[in-house]
């Protein structure tokens, strides 16, 4: 068959002539070395094509051959503790291919086809399956089921299973004969077009945070489960960190970590860590329910804008099973920028800092594919999304945070001073917000404690207080003020460091309980309360902090083993004992 | 041989067009033959039907439309590359400038190079030890890292950079080879020069592989002079076996050549005129530092870099940042200060120091000291910028401890003398030292056993007092 040729090539993207063979988005291959592309742009007299890979050495009049579908993703058994590229092809098995440094050209299959999985068969013949039905199963992972689903479009009668056992991915263990009589085979894994999200019954409101273990996200700015979190910060503030803490802690069932235009060693440092990290609620490696798509920064640019689509995608999969999915996109600035590249390349207009003028809806429709949903497979699944980005001169103003805050409800807002301070995680408590506070007041006040809220609410007017005080103190310092109000500023202290930084390497504080946090916070407030009375009875502040309570409770995070509770009691109890003491010794010296 | 072209369509700053031509590549070299018979070097940067947009690395100043011939020679840019070229000097595009002739090739390679696959990656843990305290202790250099420094015009990163190689203790018991590759990217003469000699001086002039693209050099060419460097090291890393420190000066100079090339392409340009792939750009040269697992040697990088106008914002030093791990920031009102090397801890960091400082690595108190010294020293800002507004008279007993341990800490601590190599265990013990200037309740960040361990507040006035009798 004559393909059509390559007209033009400029970096990453490429022009065909005269020709009507392509549709818009369906991938291709481009040239001699069949690298991947996808068409992007059609008219009558061009196609315009982004190829997923280097382009030196490609000359003009090299074939273009067309695949009839849309750029897609293969979805089934082994793509958990798997690390992709942007295009979902196993970076493990490109290794063995060309080596430490990756070539192009390289075909390669998505899943293992050698492997084999025990497979349950779940319907039977005759039965009539709907879109979306588990038709088999299999142990994916030692703690992962993976179900396998009819796929969205189809549906109709079995007319055909295969007997349970152990199946390739690329086996026929189900026939399925559609209303029109055409009879699909059904293997373990299915297709799906990246750009294109799966459909799902419906949305649900989320009403459970994600939790973290983490005390400035669970306890002041939770994100939902099926909320999107966006975290912008400059370089050093800790992003990367801080997803990678989440990553770790949080109560996700699966984790899908898009290293998006980041640096190769981070993402060798997730790979390494997590197959070494034992899930605490499994027991088992971190790695088995989590896939890596791992573009660096000096992979091809266009991979990179496809990478945040092969990911989500990947947890729509999942979700559609009924599990739980927390994505990190780290990091969707560069991203935006993969989009502005080749923007730059098909000459479109530039709007805002040579960013397209598309910008914020792409950021729409990616952030729109998270949520809770009632799967086709009647389950109930959903994605959360904690997206980072990186300002440019940590300017918060700059065209990504600004669109990225119109589509998220939940902002973390990373401070250079606090990180310059060694205050991690780096949260600034004035910038950063959660519109999920109200929708999730029900499950801390039921889960955890019926007080949960309001102790939330009174830290939180305190370090508000505190700011206000401190532009005072700025200017004349902290000597002219009134004991109460320097109370606040001791208290905001406990606060700040004993209770909003965190110490992600030490093993009791580095994932903390809410319960625990909860009584964290009772332990301060507590301490503020009784330390208001006693200066209202005329005890001194310098006598109150002489007493070495304070001291003691900014360390409680490492003191008071996540597991034992009732030392709080304790605590409160020599706490008490300690301040009430003070005002008899006031009287023995006057 | 391959066709050759006569005659130009049109020039436009660096990039030349050609028509009618036919089967050349993406990206492959051309010669450009002038009138007099000298040849200049091309790149394909752009190809439309039968017409090549080729950028020329030595400049388009003296090209004729009708009297210039062009060779394709069907490769990409390649370099000759041999374990012999150490101790050698080649210009910013890879051609000997010594006078020594050429390299004995056993490889070329593409400048290029190809990304590395992260799982073929050696996550780097080995602390490297550059005797000078506030790096080891609170930015800590690992092997494989990219630590670039931020500095400005005037300060004294060169001076520091020639102290780390001096000191650098990379090579491990098992005698491997350290050696340094160095490239200059278009810098003064004199600047080069004091590079060569405090080389030559260490007596490392033979580990030295130079690239030198000068400020009086073609522009263009600076956007090959670290491509080719890297690719020395990573042939010298990665085949022989070395540990090798790429030093790169001043990657300003790379991005502004990198912005006049872009504009003359007529690209759309993003933030102050620089291209909207620089990010991507800058990624291309300092992803190319790690380690390869299973393979013996690797590629650390300090790139010089300076802040126009000292700012840290500024599009080159911000997605520097981005990408390298960490930075190591140079302030001139330290360096005005008198104190050697003026090194901003605050800003200052090192993302890989976590994995490769505590015990089995340098010493088990490590994270402890550096964690609480960076917390207190940012304590001792916020009480310097109290008393520039109440009077240190006014201050709480508390922050005048702070400013005390302030300047002491940059005094003994960050300051010390260019020949100066302190080792790991007297860096650390000093930080405890200067640390017990303070009371024992502000150290927050440590906890109490390794406090009783260290905390000695007589060692500390003892300090204070040497300082003191030295002034005197």
């Amino acid at each position: 068959m004559n393909y059509p040729v390559i007209y033009s090539i400029n970096g990453p993207v490429i022009k065909v002539r005269d020709t009507n063979v392509f549709s818009m988005r369906e991938m291709v291959y481009v040239g001699n070395r069949r690298l991947v592309g996808e068409v992007i742009g059609l008219t009558a007299a061009e196609t315009t094509i982004q190829v997923y890979e280097g382009t030196s050495g490609l000359r003009i009049g090299e074939p273009v051959a067309p695949t009839g579908s849309p750029m897609s993703v293969t979805l089934g058994p082994g793509i958990l503790s798997n690390i992709f590229d942007g295009i979902e092809r196993p970076l493990r098995v490109l290794e063995s291919k060309s080596g430490a440094f990756i070539a192009d050209g390289l075909d390669v299959p998505v899943l293992d086809s050698e492997k084999t999985y025990p497979v349950t068969i779940k319907v039977r013949e005759g039965a009539t399956v709907h879109p979306g039905e588990v038709y088999a199963s299999c142990p994916e992972t030692s703690v992962i089921l993976h179900l396998c689903m009819v796929p969205p479009h189809l549906s109709g009668i079995i007319v055909y299973t295969a007997p349970n056992g152990d199946y390739h991915v690329n086996d026929e263990i189900v026939r399925l004969e559609d209303a029109n009589g055409v009879v699909h085979s059904l293997t373990l894994c299915q297709k799906w077009p990246i750009r294109q999200a799966r459909p799902s019954v419906k949305r649900l409101a989320p009403n459970r945070p994600m939790i973290t273990g983490q005390r400035v996200i669970d306890t002041m700015f939770p994100v939902a489960r099926g909320g999107a979190a966006a975290i912008p910060g400059g370089f050093g503030t800790g992003k990367t960190m801080t997803q990678h803490q989440i990553a770790k802690w949080c109560d996700a069932d699966i984790i899908v970590y898009i290293g998006c235009g980041e640096r190769g060693n981070e993402m060798t440092q997730v790979l390494e860590e997590f197959t070494a990290l034992t899930d605490p609620r499994t027991g088992r490696s971190l790695m088995e329910r989590t896939v890596l798509i791992a573009n660096t920064s000096n992979m091809p640019v266009a991979a990179r804008e496809a990478s945040i689509y092969t990911g989500i995608t990947l947890a729509e999969y999942y979700r559609d099973m009924g599990y739980h999915i927390a994505i990190m996109a780290d990091s969707t600035s560069r991203w935006a920028e993969a989009l502005r590249e080749i923007s730059g390349r098909l000459e479109e207009m530039p709007a805002e800092e040579g960013f397209p003028a598309y910008l914020p809806s792409r950021l729409s429709e990616f952030y729109e594919r998270t949520g809770c949903y009632e799967t086709l497979s009647d389950r109930k699944g959903s994605i959360t999304v904690i997206g980072a980005v990186s300002p440019q001169g940590s300017d918060f103003s700059e065209p990504v945070t600004q669109n990225t805050k119109r589509f998220v409800r939940c902002f973390w807002g990373l401070d250079k001073s606090l990180a310059y301070a060694r205050h991690y995680p780096a949260i600034n408590w004035n910038l950063s917000y959660s519109e999920y506070l109200d929708e999730l007041a029900d499950y801390y006040n039921t889960e955890v404690n019926p007080n949960f809220t309001k102790a939330r609410a009174e830290i939180a007017a305190i370090l508000k207080e505190e700011q206000s005080l401190m532009d005072i103190v700025r200017l004349i310092g902290a000597d002219v003020l009134p004991d109460d109000q320097k109370l606040i500023i001791e208290i905001a202290r406990l606060v700040r460091v004993g209770f909003l930084q965190q110490n992600a390497f030490h093993k009791e504080d580095t994932y903390v309980p809410l319960a625990k946090q909860y009584r964290m916070m009772e332990v301060i407030l507590h301490t503020y309360h009784l330390s208001q009375t006693l200066l209202s009875q005329g005890v001194t502040l310098r006598a109150i902090l002489a007493s070495g309570v304070y001291d003691k409770i900014v360390k409680i995070k490492y003191d008071i083993p996540n597991h034992d509770l009732d030392a709080f009691d304790t605590l409160i109890a020599e706490i008490d004992a300690k301040l009430q003491a003070l005002p008899e010794k006031k009287e023995m010296i006057s | 041989m391959s066709l050759q072209y006569h005659g130009l369509h049109s020039v436009s700053g660096s990039l030349i067009v050609l028509d009618h031509v036919s089967g050349v590549s993406n990206e492959e070299m051309a010669r450009i033959i002038m009138e007099d018979g000298s040849v200049r070097t091309g790149k394909v940067a752009m190809l439309e039907g039968d017409r090549a947009v080729l950028q020329v690395y030595e400049g388009t100043k003296g090209l004729s439309l009708t009297n210039t011939k062009i060779q394709f020679i069907g490769r990409p840019m390649e370099i000759p590359l041999s374990g012999d070229m150490l101790g050698r000097v080649f210009t910013g595009a890879g051609r000997p400038a010594d006078g020594l002739g050429e390299v004995a090739a056993e490889k070329y390679a593409d400048i290029n190079g190809l990304p590395l696959n992260p799982v073929s990656r050696q996550y780097p843990r080995n602390f490297i030890q550059t005797g000078i305290s506030a790096i080891d202790c609170l930015m800590t250099l690992i092997r494989g890292q990219k630590l670039p420094i931020f500095s400005g015009t005037g300060l004294s990163h060169n001076k520091l950079a020639v102290q780390i190689v001096q000191q650098a203790r990379i090579a491990e018991e098992n005698g491997q080879q350290f050696a340094v590759v160095f490239a200059t990217i278009g810098i003064q003469h004199d600047v080069a020069e004091f590079f060569r000699r405090s080389f030559e001086e260490s007596g490392v002039l033979q580990n030295v592989v130079m690239f030198l693209n000068l400020a009086n050099d073609p522009i263009i060419e600076r956007i090959i002079t670290p491509r080719c460097a890297l690719t020395a090291a990573e042939y010298l890393a990665y085949e022989k076996h070395m540990h090798i420190l790429v030093v790169m000066t001043d990657i300003s100079a790379y991005a502004e050549a990198l912005r006049e090339f872009s504009s003359s392409k007529g690209e759309i340009p993003g933030r102050k005129g620089y291209p909207g792939y620089l990010y991507s750009d800058l990624a291309s040269l300092y992803e190319r530092a790690g380690i390869i697992e299973g393979i013996d040697g690797s590629v650390t990088q300090l790139p010089i870099l300076t802040m126009p106008n000292d700012d840290i914002t500024h599009p080159v030093p911000d997605l520097t940042g981005y990408i390298t791990e960490g930075q190591i920031v140079l302030d001139r009102s330290l360096e005005q200060e008198g104190v050697y090397p003026p090194i901003a801890v605050l800003p200052s960091l090192s993302r890989l120091m976590k994995d490769g400082i505590g015990e089995g690595y340098t010493r088990a108190d490590h994270a402890a000291v550096s964690n609480q010294l960076f917390a207190s020293y940012a304590q001792v800002q916020d009480a310097r910028s109290l008393a520039s507004v109440i009077g240190e008279e006014e201050l709480s007993d508390l922050d005048r401890a702070y400013l005390r341990f302030g300047t002491y800490f940059e005094q003994c601590f960050v300051a010390q003398r260019f020949d100066e190599n302190r080792s790991i265990e007297e860096t650390l013990d000093l930080g405890w030292t200067l640390l017990s200037l303070l009371p024992k309740s502000a150290l927050d960040r440590v906890d109490n056993a390794l406090l009783d361990e260290h905390y000695n507040p007589s060692a500390a006035e003892a300090l204070v007092q040497k300082v003191k009798e030295q002034h005197v």
